[in-house]
């Protein structure tokens, strides 16, 4: 148990920049996704932390030990692989012991932590077993498990449900839950599922392009994206951006109709609002809609999901996508005249690509 | 059953599949004479060497000869025989450590880090057998009088691993490629340095293909003959032996001579045949 502290940690392979300076301050106890595109360096930054892969340059504490110049041994830590990577030649015993015989651990030690760590994961049955005679899914428990047993400081997990079917992995992931709440182990945790991200995190660090764009609450980076990948990466579907430009000192012109937004020196900005934050006027019904300025797109294509109704449309050539309810009686070609709840505007600078107040 | 019998017709249809029965006859024919190529030899070296001598020379032959070992017997029997297959042993023995303590090393090298050069050090590692060995036996037999390596198993053997010594790296790294690095960086994180992972992760995962290669090794030894006979005289293996005395002997001992070559060889290449395929690309099951 103990906090980790990523100062200015940036990696170079060659003259590409997989990581430019990376700031992080993991609490101790956190549970801390790193969530991101494949190739957004947030698997370079686990391995560092690691001690798998060394930065070209900052540092790494773990507790109150600068770690970065330290083998991975040294560091008091335990890694979970997406390949789970359970030793084929030995049993799931020795598997999950195997740490804990290179710790010299007695025995009677080995067994406690053993049987304790197996019934955690579900797989006391299975401890005679090979790799090859288990499923994916019980591999992943046993990799688990051989990484608690440790009692690490600090665990580190590289997408290690990505390798499961869908079931198996909510089943898994609401499972990994307890168990690593319990364990009141310092995670990380790379993912690029969001879901799996918003549903397990503390907090969720959003990378793009080695850099850490955003690290928040899943619902602080779901409603206040801090930048426009932010808004675009989270949400399926992700949050809708339109064209702004600038008709006074604070106000705004979005799709032909004036807005309130924040005052800036900026010509243009992106207006962003998701899909379901979308306020939708019956034809004739004027309730609700107040003296709330109201936006005309035509429907193109209705996704009935069961649970809503996704209608992908237009305003001139941008696109908005508005959840609807499952029964709405719209069609492809209909005008939806609509509004934007108006807290839950999001305005974008395009140039910085940053959120602005 | 007529599912088995379409499952067979399957199997059988498979590297030609989708055409017709023509190509079917020329294909086992082809099969058929590379089976004959190697085995008839094979067998007439067998059975003449379970002959009686008389019946060596005799003709027609019988399919299936009376078995008769006095010319193996005697052949064993000759004076030289046990010395010389005792220093092929020692030879091959040694070649095949010498391989795998320099070979193995080179092979996870080569599948476990990124250097400058791999991609030439690869081939490099190939074109040392391009050079046609009676090119170097010369300059070799000068050097070693100079240092006094001729007339040595010692000798010997280094000429016999630089020989082995491609093969030992390509298997290894094969081998050693086969393996996740993901389950060394596992043991990394649970408390082993580099040589403690390799040693209680990879070497376990490795040692029936080392054990495969160092057999290799061992027969490509135990089967050269053109340096041992020009880098020894007193400490001659088997094979230089036999092309030294077998020319002039006669016809039966000729055949137990060459039998006694090539079934241990034989033998050796069949037990290791898997790791073979693997490395030369062919699916390994």
């Amino acid at each position: 148990m103990a906090e980790i502290k990523i100062r200015q940690v940036a990696k170079q392979y060659g003259s590409t920049h997989a990581l430019h300076s990376i700031d992080l301050e993991i609490a101790d106890q956190e549970f801390l996704v790193l969530l991101g595109a494949s190739g957004c360096g947030k698997t370079t930054l686990l391995r560092i932390v690691a001690g798998l892969e060394t930065a070209t340059s900052g540092e790494v504490w773990i507790g109150d030990k600068r770690v970065d110049k330290l083998p991975p041994r040294d560091r008091n830590i335990a890694m979970v692989f997406q390949n789970y990577a359970v030793f084929p030649h030995l049993t799931v015993f020795e598997n999950i012991a195997f740490g804990l015989r290179m710790a010299k651990l007695p025995q009677t030690e080995v067994d406690r932590r053993v049987t304790r760590t197996a019934e955690l994961m579900h797989i006391e049955a299975l401890l005679k077993r090979y790799s090859g005679q288990l499923s994916g899914g019980q591999r992943q428990r046993v990799a688990v498990a051989r990484a608690l047993a440790m009692e690490p400081e600090v665990l580190l997990m590289d997408e290690p449900l990505s390798n499961l079917d869908a079931l198996l992995r909510m089943e898994m992931r609401a499972e990994l839950k307890t168990v690593l709440a319990e364990s009141k182990t310092t995670t990380i945790y790379v993912t690029h599922d969001q879901v799996e991200a918003m549903s397990m995190a503390d907090r969720i660090a959003i990378m793009n392009k080695g850099e850490i764009v955003q690290a928040s609450s899943a619902v602080e980076v779901y409603r206040n994206p801090a930048a426009h990948f932010v808004g675009s990466f989270i949400g399926n579907p992700p949050m809708n951006f339109l064209d702004a430009t600038s008709a006074g000192e604070g106000v705004w012109n979005v799709a032909g109709v004036q807005l309130k937004g924040p005052v800036s020196t900026q010509k243009k900005l992106q207006f962003g609002i998701r899909p379901e934050d979308i306020i939708v006027h019956q034809e004739g019904s004027a309730e609700a809609m107040g003296d709330r300025p109201s936006m005309v797109a035509t429907v193109r294509v209705l996704e009935p999901l069961g649970s809503h109704l996704l209608a992908s449309c237009r305003i001139g050539d941008e696109i908005l996508r508005v959840v609807l309810d499952s029964d709405a009686p719209v069609k492809p070609g209909d005008e939806l005249r609509w509004s934007p709840a108006p807290d839950r505007i999001r305005w974008f600078d395009p140039a910085s690509e940053l959120a602005v107040a | 059953m007529s599912q088995s019998t379409q499952t067979a017709k399957l199997m059988v249809d498979g590297p030609v599949h989708g055409r017709g029965p023509w190509h079917r006859y020329v294909f086992t024919g082809i099969v058929v004479l590379l089976c004959l190529w190697v085995l008839v030899p094979i067998y007439l070296l067998v059975v003449n060497t379970l002959s009686s001598p008389a019946d060596v020379n005799a003709f027609p032959k019988r399919l299936v000869p009376d078995v008769n070992t006095e010319s193996v017997r005697f052949f064993l029997n000759f004076a030289g025989v046990g010395q010389a297959l005792w220093s092929s042993v020692k030879v091959a023995t040694l070649t095949m450590i010498l391989s795998i303590l320099a070979g193995a090393p080179a092979g996870y090298a080569l599948s476990r880090f990124d250097f400058r050069g791999k991609g030439s050090f690869r081939v490099l590692v190939l074109m040392t057998r391009a050079f046609p060995l009676p090119l170097l036996a010369l300059p070799l037999a000068v050097m070693y009088i100079r240092v006094g390596l001729d007339d040595s198993i010692l000798g010997l053997a280094l000429v016999h691993t630089t020989l082995a010594l491609p093969f030992a790296v390509l298997i290894t790294y094969s081998l050693f490629s086969g393996i996740p690095i993901e389950l060394e960086e596992a043991a990394w994180t649970l408390g082993c340095n580099r040589l403690e992972a390799f040693q209680k992760v990879i070497l376990p995962l490795v040692l029936p293909g080392i054990t495969a290669s160092a057999i290799f090794a061992f027969v490509i030894s135990w089967n050269e003959v053109f340096a041992a006979a020009v880098l020894t005289i007193e400490n001659r293996t088997l094979p230089a032996f036999l092309l030294q005395g077998l020319s002039v002997a006669p016809l039966h001992l000729k055949f137990a001579g060459g039998a006694v070559l090539v079934l241990p060889a034989l033998i050796f290449i069949f037990l290791v045949r898997k790791y073979l395929f693997s490395m030369w690309g062919i699916a390994n099951r």
